[in-house]
């Protein structure tokens, strides 16, 4: 059983009923408060000053990074980098370590329901280095099978990058078997843990992943800030792709520098404190609800969202199986857009388009769809309320024209 | 215009646009406009011949009041001549800004009157005109 408390989301005074998850989150209280409280007592910049309120800064950074570290089961805290998000640590992943990494011929496989930020590094290096993307092939469901990935490892295969969960299908990869594949291989795995981390146990020793990447906006956290997790050797590979402040031990004129250790040497420049600290209580929020807990309830919730909307006969589902809070949907003969505005009256929030995944177009046929994407704080009376307003919607041009 | 009528309008245009499906023939002149901020993506070609717009077509897919408003567009400029265009866009786009505009040369395009009132559906309706623009800048520039 899990336990909402609602009004711990101040959003949700506003009469919304939220279900955009997959693009942000809503933020508990508890995360603004210890942001502000940052910036009312204590904010100043870390790593810098002699003094007690910078100190007391340095502690509570460093101290998230720990609870990262527990939060996701990597070994050390030095494995754990702050970026900016998601598509900065797959950046820094691709541009600081792959670049070096990987030779002319080299093959990086990924999927054609990758989003948009595991796809353009990956072929914006293949235009430099020459190295050859490949899609491995998606089941009618459009979801990822062993075999397919299997058959699709050549003896150039030097890089696997997925995501865990996938935006728009929402199917969820067997992390575990992937990894022992890949190592079997050879093959470095790279997971794009975007819209798996918030919702899911993620255990990158049992997993044995090789690196991973997530944003904090997506999981409770403030916007400006994500994870990239590196396996300590492989971040001992990795060179900086940002110079500046704070990652520097020392240079010369002459041009002879000496970078800090990992993970700091990845940090340049100030980093987003205020948000890391926020970071730090959203992690702590959603181990208090329990990742076992919120998965089991997101999949309990869209099994019902699925049961009530097949009765709709107007209603075209695209990926009613897959185990996640993910769906995708079209009214007949109704442009995606024109049905998210008609929802929207309503204060119903839902996606419309091609959710950052434009090459799934080739895979489902079908450029734009509506989204759902559920987080644990939605209820089946929202739910309730999205099918009511739906079995109404013959009059939807009136309402939104 | 009563709400009615306006809605009669854009959904006739849109359910049964004019001028849609590209010829792609020598003489034309195309551009898209993949609306920034959503995801109307369209086509449209224009055929100007001695300063006058002979032919106009579109295709794509895109909401209710991108399709229509391009559908009523391009029914309005074949004839005209680009001038003539050009001053049925300024007046458009006034509509649309809320500044003045001679209502009788907008006459279906006044469906999109209180458009004002939605901010999230002002680039929809400017869709057709964004992409006509880009079509007159190439013919002026001789391309």
């Amino acid at each position: 059983m899990i336990i909402i408390n609602r009004e711990d989301f101040p959003i949700l005074k506003n009469d919304i009923i939220y279900f955009d998850n997959g693009a942000t989150t809503l933020k508990p209280k508890c995360v603004i408060e210890a942001m502000n409280d940052y910036y009312y007592n204590y904010g100043a910049n870390i790593h810098r000053g002699d003094y007690k309120i910078s100190l007391e800064a340095s502690n509570a950074y460093e101290e998230v990074r720990n609870k990262v570290a527990k939060f996701i089961g990597a070994k050390s805290p030095n494995e754990i980098v702050f970026t900016s998000g998601a598509t900065d640590g797959l950046n820094k992943i691709v541009f600081g370590f792959m670049m070096n990494y990987l030779n002319e011929g080299d093959e990086v496989l990924l999927t054609k329901s990758e989003h948009a930020s595991n796809v353009l590094p990956w072929l914006e290096l293949a235009k430099i280095k020459n190295i050859k993307i490949k899609y491995i092939p998606l089941n009618d469901n459009h979801e990822l099978t062993i075999d397919n990935l299997k058959d699709t490892i050549t003896k150039n295969t030097k890089v696997i990058s997925v995501t865990t969960i996938t935006n728009v299908v929402g199917d969820v990869r067997d992390i575990n078997k992937i990894s022992k594949i890949a190592h079997a291989n050879n093959i470095i795995l790279v997971v794009d843990g975007a819209q798996s981390v918030p919702h899911m146990k993620t255990d990158v020793t049992l997993d044995d992943i090789d690196f991973l990447t997530f944003s904090g906006h997506k999981m409770l956290g403030p916007t400006g800030v994500g994870v990239l997790y590196g396996k300590t050797e492989y971040l001992e590979k990795m060179a900086p792709i940002e110079f500046g402040g704070g990652m520097n031990q020392y240079f010369e004129v002459t041009g002879e520098v000496e970078y800090k250790s990992i993970p700091t040497r990845f940090e340049a420049g100030t980093p987003p404190i205020a948000e890391v600290i926020g970071l730090g209580k959203a992690i702590e929020y959603l181990e208090s609800v329990g990742m076992d807990k919120i998965y089991e309830y997101e999949k309990e919730l869209k099994k019902y969202l699925v049961s009530k909307l097949e009765k709709n006969p107007k209603v075209i589902l695209y990926n009613k199986s897959t185990d996640s809070g993910v769906l995708a949907f079209n009214l007949e003969g109704i442009f995606s857009q024109d049905t998210a505005i008609y929802l929207d009256h309503y204060n119903i929030c839902v996606r419309a388009g091609n959710h950052c995944a434009k090459i799934l177009k080739d895979e489902i046929n079908i450029k734009n769809t509506c989204r759902i994407s559920l987080y644990f704080y939605n209820t089946k009376e929202e739910i309730d309320k999205l099918i009511e307003v739906l079995e109404k919607s013959d009059d939807l041009f009136k309402v939104i024209l | 215009m009563d709400g009615d009528l306006k809605r009669e309008i854009i959904l006739d245009n849109y359910n049964s646009p004019f001028h849609k499906g590209l010829k792609n023939e020598n003489g034309y002149k195309k551009a898209n406009t993949n609306n920034e901020s959503c995801i109307d993506n369209i086509d449209i070609e224009l055929k100007i011949e001695e300063g006058i717009v002979v032919d106009a077509n579109f295709d794509g897919e895109a909401c209710a009041i991108s399709t229509s408003a391009t559908s009523i567009f391009l029914r309005k400029i074949i004839g005209k001549t680009v001038e003539e265009v050009k001053e049925l866009i300024k007046n458009y786009e006034n509509l649309i800004a809320e500044k003045p505009y001679d209502e009788e040369l907008l006459g279906e395009l006044m469906a999109y009157d209180t458009i004002y009132m939605q901010p999230n559906r002002k680039h929809c309706a400017l869709l057709p005109v964004d992409t006509i623009n880009k079509i007159l800048k190439e013919e002026e520039s001789g391309d």
